[in-house]
């Protein structure tokens, strides 16, 4: 039977099909302009500027809008013997453009991070072009070559042909404390250069233990908001929720008030004997200080989406445990806790999400480890500049984000989670 | 096996949630073994709570409760051993209904095979074998209302307490569910506490009815005793159709008594709560206990005038203006017989005095 003796049709001979297609087009047509303002603006501000942090991560462009001619002839070469004098000539005609333009210092500043010793020999050739010592008819080659020894070494035109494409991973590398060395191969950096291994760990370490800090704490407190009565209820909500309310920085100001070493919790050890006044421990500007206020913070985030699916779970599954011989916690364990799962999940990938990104708390109440990956995202866009590098960062760490929310969809499915 | 006459008894219970109201006064009940008794009550009457304080998730303010001769007050939920039917099933979302059933004989560490036997046993039982697998969320309001009741029974509970079970199912579903009911309640012999604010489906299936009210058991006996001789007027208004009419008792001999009416006009009654002349009594006789054109002799006969006709299939229900009562209603059967009840005739009423109990009068 072919499907077209299939159709069903409506009373005026119209395919079903198509009729109910024009009588949805409309609401379609609604729901589509409805939301409009949130697309373009979920457009303007996250789908482009990610579009853009990322071409700037990898943007490698400059130096392949500078040396246009040395690298169109370079694609011939193998890279194995030194280049031909085609070579030479294309990047003499290059780099008098960019002398003429006042441009070499930025490229030997480029390539010298590629290979050391750049600066210098590109120097002497600046100078050479500036007293017309080169003779435009002779040799290139002999002429560069004999200029320094360094010339005539083929790792650096090798250095000069990495620098071709378009494009570079080199920021990516660097964030992982990794660089291409000469040979184009990957290497690590120096043992007392690996700084950002150490702050990634150190970022999700941070991240994790505040998710289990929460966790523990947050978990009896939404269970309490779930059963307690409206209005006792109400106001421990309205607990909960006062951080919110108070600005960050005052929180975060709090808290070094509170765990300094002349802090208030300290003088209370010292007034209950717990310490001695001259051995007073410290709670700040170490991993401690980092936790406790970071937990603080982050807390509302792990109580609200476990509150609403507290909330959600009728008294009588647990009376119905019980009644059938689950002590109170069989009961608690095998009903209870498996229905409050999505609450979990949502609430611990929130926090962890949140903790991931969070600098401002753990740079003032972490001290020197309270460094992390997100300070150094920020020392990159406002002291030194280096966007692109703070971009690669950003990257990595939306990866990382990604890959968490990935790893819990194959553990326990996105479609559990519940936010209320 | 001698019937233990008080397998569950309440002695004296007393329960109060805030220390100002009892919830519950002075209950004294008995329940013999085996026993099929509702607990039957308008909402806030306190039969809820007896059931909870029963089950252990209340502990009674005064007074003790006794299972097979124990006190129990101090034994938590999990150790009573009562099986409990829920309100809204509870039944465990997360586990399969296998799963469900397992879970009392699991945590009596009760071995596997002896597990798969008992759940197959008590699903046949409500007739879901098959159903294993299933996620309670796909089942329908009935079947899980099923499993509800096999997971409560699939451990052997000596007592299975049920709390408005059929509340949230359609008419049809909730009248078959309560023969279910009742035929696994008699096959199986056990105890059931049931709680209801229906007064059919309390009729239907109990052994003996508790009428609660205002936290006190207004009246204890068998359905039929209930309907045909409640011993207060609100047992009479609350259980089954009723005509009331409001007097004072003006004569009162061994097994009948004179009402005159606020309305005017006298009739004769049924003594039950009134004890002497001058006392004010509500008089209560059921519908279906008048009837048009008496043949035989009945000491109340009066003419009233019908007010309204509504016809129900079956039967049709006349409302009458009688002595000076125009809520006075009568069943009267679908026959040839009765063709003459039209609108605004007057026709002749007639019943026995035995049939109209003269009560407390509120």
């Amino acid at each position: 039977m072919s499907s077209e003796t299939n159709k069903i049709l409506t009373t005026d001979g119209i395919p079903l099909e198509e009729s109910l297609k024009k009588a949805e087009r409309k609401n379609k047509i609604k729901a589509f302009l409805l939301v409009c303002p949130l697309l373009l603006f979920l457009i303007i501000t996250y789908v482009f500027p990610i579009g853009e942090m990322f071409t700037r991560s990898i943007d490698d462009k400059m130096i392949t809008n500078m040396l246009p001619n040395t690298f169109k002839s370079m694609e011939s070469w193998d890279g194995q013997d030194m280049p031909e004098e085609s070579v030479f000539e294309n990047f003499y005609i290059d780099f008098k453009k960019l002398v003429e333009n006042k441009e070499h210092g930025k490229l030997a500043q480029r390539l010298n991070k590629e290979k050391n010793g750049f600066n210098t020999i590109l120097k002497k050739l600046f100078r050479q072009i500036q007293r017309n010592k080169i003779d435009e008819n002779g040799s290139f080659k002999e002429q560069i070559t004999s200029l320094h020894k360094r010339f005539n070494d083929v790792e650096y035109w090798r250095a000069i042909k990495r620098t071709a494409p378009p494009y570079t991973m080199a920021k990516y590398l660097k964030g992982m404390d990794l660089f291409i060395d000469e040979n184009g191969g990957i290497a690590q950096v120096e043992e007392d250069r690996r700084i950002h291994r150490i702050l990634w760990l150190r970022t999700l370490e941070i991240a994790f233990f505040v998710t289990v800090f929460c966790f523990l704490m947050g978990y009896p407190i939404a269970h309490l908001l779930a059963t307690l009565p409206m209005k006792y209820s109400n106001l421990l909500m309205i607990c909960v929720l006062l951080p919110f309310w108070t600005s960050l920085l005052v929180r975060t100001a709090s808290w070094m008030i509170l765990l300094q070493q002349q802090g208030i919790v300290n003088d209370f050890f010292v007034m209950i004997g717990l310490v001695s006044d001259d051995n007073r421990p410290e709670m700040m500007y170490n991993k401690v200080g980092t936790y406790v206020a970071m937990t603080q913070i982050l807390l509302p985030f792990m109580v609200l989406p476990l509150y609403s699916v507290m909330k959600t779970i009728s008294p009588s599954l647990m009376r119905a445990g019980k009644s059938l011989g689950g002590t109170p916690f069989v009961a608690f364990w095998k009903v209870y806790f498996p229905l409050t799962i999505p609450g979990i999940g949502a609430g611990c990938l929130l926090v962890f999400i949140l903790a991931i990104g969070y600098y401002i708390t753990p740079a003032l109440v972490g001290g020197a480890s309270g460094t992390l990956i997100s300070n150094q995202i920020a020392y990159h866009m406002k002291t030194t500049l280096d966007w692109s590098f703070a971009s690669a960062m950003g990257l990595m760490l939306l990866t990382g984000v990604l890959v968490v929310y990935w790893i819990y969809n194959k553990l326990v499915g996105v479609d559990n989670i519940k936010l209320g | 096996m001698p019937n233990n006459k008080e397998f569950v008894k309440f002695a004296k219970v007393d329960k109060s949630y805030d220390g100002k109201v009892l919830v519950v006064k002075d209950l004294n009940l008995d329940i013999a073994e085996g026993e099929f008794i509702t607990m039957l009550g308008p909402s806030g009457s306190g039969k809820t709570t007896c059931l909870m304080m029963l089950a252990g998730f209340e502990t009674p303010t005064n007074g003790e409760i006794y299972l097979d001769g124990n006190p129990i007050s101090n034994i938590p939920p999990h150790k009573r051993g009562i099986g409990m039917v829920f309100q809204n099933y509870a039944l465990f979302p997360h586990m399969t209904v296998y799963e469900n059933l397992a879970f009392p004989l699991r945590v009596r560490k009760i071995s596997k095979d002896e597990i798969d036997k008992k759940v197959d046993k008590a699903l046949s039982m409500v007739s879901l074998a098959g159903y294993e697998s299933r996620m309670p969320g796909q089942l329908s309001g009935g079947q899980q209302q099923r499993v509800a009741v096999a997971r409560a029974l699939v451990f052997d509970p000596a007592v299975v307490l049920m709390d408005e079970p059929l509340g949230a199912l359609d008419k049809n579903l909730r009248e078959s569910m309560q023969y279910e009911i009742k035929h696994i309640h008699e096959s199986i012999g056990v105890t059931v506490v049931y709680v209801t604010h229906d007064q059919g489906e309390a009729l239907t299936m109990s052994n003996r009815i508790a009428v609660f009210n205002d936290g006190k058991v207004q009246q204890l006996s068998s359905p039929d005793q209930l309907y045909e001789s409640p011993v207060n007027s609100f047992v009479a208004k609350f259980i089954g159709e009723n005509n009331t009419f409001a007097g004072e008792v003006i004569d009162v001999t061994n097994d009948k008594c004179k009402v005159k009416l606020n309305s005017g006009g006298e009739i004769f009654a049924n003594p039950i709560t009134v004890k002497s002349k001058g006392e004010k009594t509500t008089v209560s006789l059921r519908p279906e206990r008048a009837l048009i054109n008496p043949d035989e002799k009945m000491d109340n006969s009066h003419k009233g005038k019908i007010e309204e006709v509504i016809y129900h299939g079956d039967h049709t229900r006349v409302r009458l203006n009688l002595l000076g009562n125009n809520e006075f209603i009568l069943k009267v059967p679908n026959s040839s017989a009765n063709l003459d009840i039209k609108l605004g005739n007057e026709i002749n009423i007639g019943w026995n005095s035995t049939d109209a109990r003269a009560l407390d009068p509120k």
